[in-house]
């Protein structure tokens, strides 16, 4: 089994291989590390992207916007989850953007995925019948287990979620109603005497 | 009294990181300290009578267990060579976690006698290998196998019986990545498992030793005096791939040397110095002074500044004897003033070192400020703006931004990674081919390029638009917004000069390992001693934390 350590190393010099510039390749290591450790088979897909690049033309995005449409070829992964991570406090005013024609879409996870830490919402990504929620750069849940992740998306959508529970109020309340049976029901002399403070201390 | 720390445009210049010396924050010393009440035992021990085979070692205590697995292996004496580029060694080492299995063992010597071409697994921590110092060897087992110890003279020049040309961790060839064993309270601290493994392997030497001239002579022969164990270290050489490693590590470089320059300050502001520092430190000092004159060293660079250290340390130890006083408040300030201005940087660095052994309680807690969570300062700031990025140009890379990189003398070498045997190089840029294919490894030229590109910038343009078209220096404007927090992450100087010694750089890194008898073999590699003088493994539960300066005693 390859280590992280070595994933990272080999990615990073592949990519400036690949003619990205040191800073770019540095990304691209640490996200294909990251990728790698949550299971998504990155180190294959990077392999396939640029054997790929040598053959054909791909876009660089530059500035994000909330609708990017290619010119054309296909957009080059890479550069639109560098940008992503780059611009996402822009990006993150727009609520939702999508981005058409974007090769390898596998390759941006782990570069959303760290855009997610960095503004600290939850981001849901969907594409073709894919679909991925990023969780702060510590998980990332998803309904592709076992599937082919495809090469290329038409068009990939990526909603920023905002911070709210998970849960009904009513599965809180029974919850809580349950934690609370660790409480011990208070006497009047514990009333007296167990917090500390006395009950004039409104001075 | 508040002493400012020293300033790093002074401090991370190469010739002064260059004259670092170990210290009671080094690895090696760090290790020992946090391992001596662990249990130590030979596990295995299976040689022939020619000392090949399979040995283990390990430290344990309550749950956790790590053992060293030794393979000694016949090589023959045109294959033994510390170059990267040799294939087999007298002894190659891996450092399990646990208790090895016999499948372990069995799995592990085909692979470990490989090195880099073997593949190790997550139960592997670290590797290496080592060759034999063959003329010191042979002495010693003909003179154990006749009755006699060996000759002291010939030992002291050499100083080992073996030395490493390697050692590897975190996550190289297959090794477990940090991440697996970061938490555990007993290696918070750099390369603890690397010195562990050199550690033991020395041990192994001296089993071997005895091993080979009791089956030599079984009726004569005696064992290896203590004594002269306890005065042996392991060798090590060491080329430039340690070099690119403090420029790739900035926030790992930066708390190595933060802590010793917090060390230094909180020593300079003690005001009243007990009788028995005072002592130690006197002692130190006048102890040392035998190391220095034991170094051995055919290095006309290296032997200019042992003759310079030696001349200001007998400087020093007059003024300490004659002049000094140290009843006056801040003693230590005081010495540390006069260092700087009366001796060279090699003198100034090594009484910073000495000054720290009677205060464990300063130094102690620094140690496990050492490492870095590298990950968590990856990400650029890119919300902050282009006035931002050159305020912190201005202020941290000062004396950078006034090399003048439009002359060849500025720019004459450049760093790669050689194909055949994936290692770090250093050449000429205007006689050699491969230039175009140069690491990320000239900081300072990158710097003054990226400066000169944002002066004509309006201030409030944002980094996230500057570097859509300036992606070419991502790498140093990540380097920029690390070094606004940590003042020590980079080298003041520049590594791809026409002067750059780069065995400064491996100076560093070593003295934070705890090297002693730096023994430059060129300007690129040079061999050093590990452990020389260290307690026995069988000695750890009580041992003398000064017995670095005391290795000849």
């Amino acid at each position: 089994m390859k280590s992280l350590s070595e994933i990272e190393t080999t990615a990073k010099r592949a990519s400036r291989a690949a003619g990205y510039s040191w800073g770019i390749a540095e990304e691209v290591g640490k996200s294909i590390r990251l990728s790698e450790l949550f299971g998504f088979p990155a180190i294959n897909h990077l392999n396939q992207y640029y054997l790929n690049k040598k053959k054909e033309n791909f876009e660089e995005i530059k500035l994000i916007n909330k609708i990017n449409k290619s010119e054309g070829s296909s957009y080059c992964p890479i550069m639109v989850g560098v940008n992503f991570i780059d611009q996402v406090k822009n990006i993150e005013t727009f609520k939702k953007c999508s981005v058409e024609n974007l090769a390898y879409p596998l390759l941006i996870l782990s570069f959303l995925s760290r855009a997610s830490e960095i503004i600290g919402k939850k981001l849901l990504i969907s594409f073709d019948d894919c679909k991925f929620l990023l969780n702060f750069n510590v998980s990332i849940s998803s309904n592709i287990l076992d599937k082919e992740i495809p090469k290329l998306a038409k068009k990939i959508e990526i909603s920023f979620l905002d911070n709210k529970d998970n849960f009904s109020d009513q599965d809180w309340k029974n919850l809580y109603k349950l934690a609370e049976d660790t409480f011990v029901e208070e006497t009047e002399s514990l009333k007296q005497g167990a917090a500390g403070a006395g009950l004039t201390d409104n001075d | 009294m508040n002493i400012e720390l020293r300033d790093p445009n002074i401090i991370m210049k190469l010739s002064r990181l260059g004259s670092f010396h170990q210290s009671r924050l080094s690895f090696l010393r760090s290790f020992l300290s946090e391992f001596k009440d662990w249990q130590y035992n030979r596990d295995l021990f299976d040689l022939d009578q020619e000392g090949y085979g399979t040995a283990v070692y390990s430290f344990k205590k309550k749950d956790r267990v790590y053992s060293l697995i030794c393979y000694a292996n016949k090589i023959n004496d045109d294959e033994r060579s510390d170059r990267v580029i040799a294939t087999k060694w007298d002894a190659a080492f891996t450092l399990h976690d646990g208790v090895p299995l016999k499948g372990d063992i069995d799995r592990l010597r085909n692979e470990v006698p490989k090195q880099e071409v073997g593949r190790l697994t997550y139960k592997e921590l670290t590797l290496s290998r080592a060759n034999k110092s063959v003329r010191v060897f042979d002495h010693v087992v003909e003179s154990l196998s006749n009755g006699n110890q060996p000759d002291l003279e010939l030992l002291e020049k050499v100083g080992y019986l073996y030395r490493t040309t390697a050692v590897y961790g975190s996550g190289k060839f297959g090794l477990a990545d940090r991440f697996r064993i970061k938490n555990r309270e007993e290696i918070n601290g750099p390369f603890r498992l690397e010195m562990m493994l050199v550690y033991l392997v020395r041990q192994f030497t001296f089993d071997q030793v005895n091993h080979v001239a009791r089956n030599k002579n079984p009726n004569s022969a005696v064992k290896l005096d203590p004594k002269i164990c306890r005065s042996l270290g392991i060798g090590n050489s060491t080329g430039l791939g340690m070099a690119p490693f403090i420029v790739n590590h900035p926030t790992l470089l930066n708390n190595w040397i933060l802590s010793r320059e917090i060390a230094l300050k909180k020593i300079r502001e003690i005001k009243i110095v007990k009788t028995q520092d005072r002592d130690l430190f006197k002692d130190c000092v006048k102890s040392s002074l035998k190391n220095i004159t034991s170094w051995n060293t055919e290095s006309e660079y290296q032997l200019k500044k042992i003759k310079l250290l030696l001349k200001d340390i007998k400087k020093f130890t007059s003024f300490l004897e004659k002049e000094f006083d140290f009843q006056k408040d801040y003693p230590f300030n005081e010495i540390y003033l006069w260092l700087e201005k009366e001796t060279c940087e090699e003198c100034i660095e090594y009484v910073v070192s000495i000054m720290m052994e009677p205060f464990g309680d300063i130094v102690q807690p620094l140690v496990g400020q050492m490492s870095s969570e590298e990950e968590k300062y990856f990400n650029i700031p890119t919300e902050r703006n282009v006035g931002d990025l050159k305020k912190i140009l201005e202020n941290k890379y000062s004396n950078i931004l006034k090399i003048n990189f439009n002359i060849d003398e500025s720019n004459q070498k450049f760093w790669f990674i050689s194909k055949n045997k994936e290692e770090p190089r250093l050449a000429n840029r205007f006689e050699e081919n491969g230039a175009d294919l140069e690491q990320p490894l000239a900081i300072a030229r990158d710097i003054k390029k990226l400066y000169e590109r944002l002066l004509p910038l309006k201030d409030n343009l944002k980094i996230n638009q500057f570097l859509i078209d300036n992606s070419d220096l991502r790498h140093v404007v990540r380097r920029a917004f690390i070094i606004e927090k940590f003042p020590y992450s980079e080298i003041q100087d520049n590594t791809i000069g026409e002067k750059l010694v780069p065995i400064d750089m491996l100076r560093l890194k070593l003295s934070f390992f705890g090297a002693l008898k730096f023994d430059p073999r060129s300007d690129k590699w040079l061999r050093i001693c590990m452990f020389q003088g260290a307690p026995l493994p069988n000695e750890l539960k009580d041992y003398d934390e000064q017995w670095v300066y005391k290795t000849h005693s």
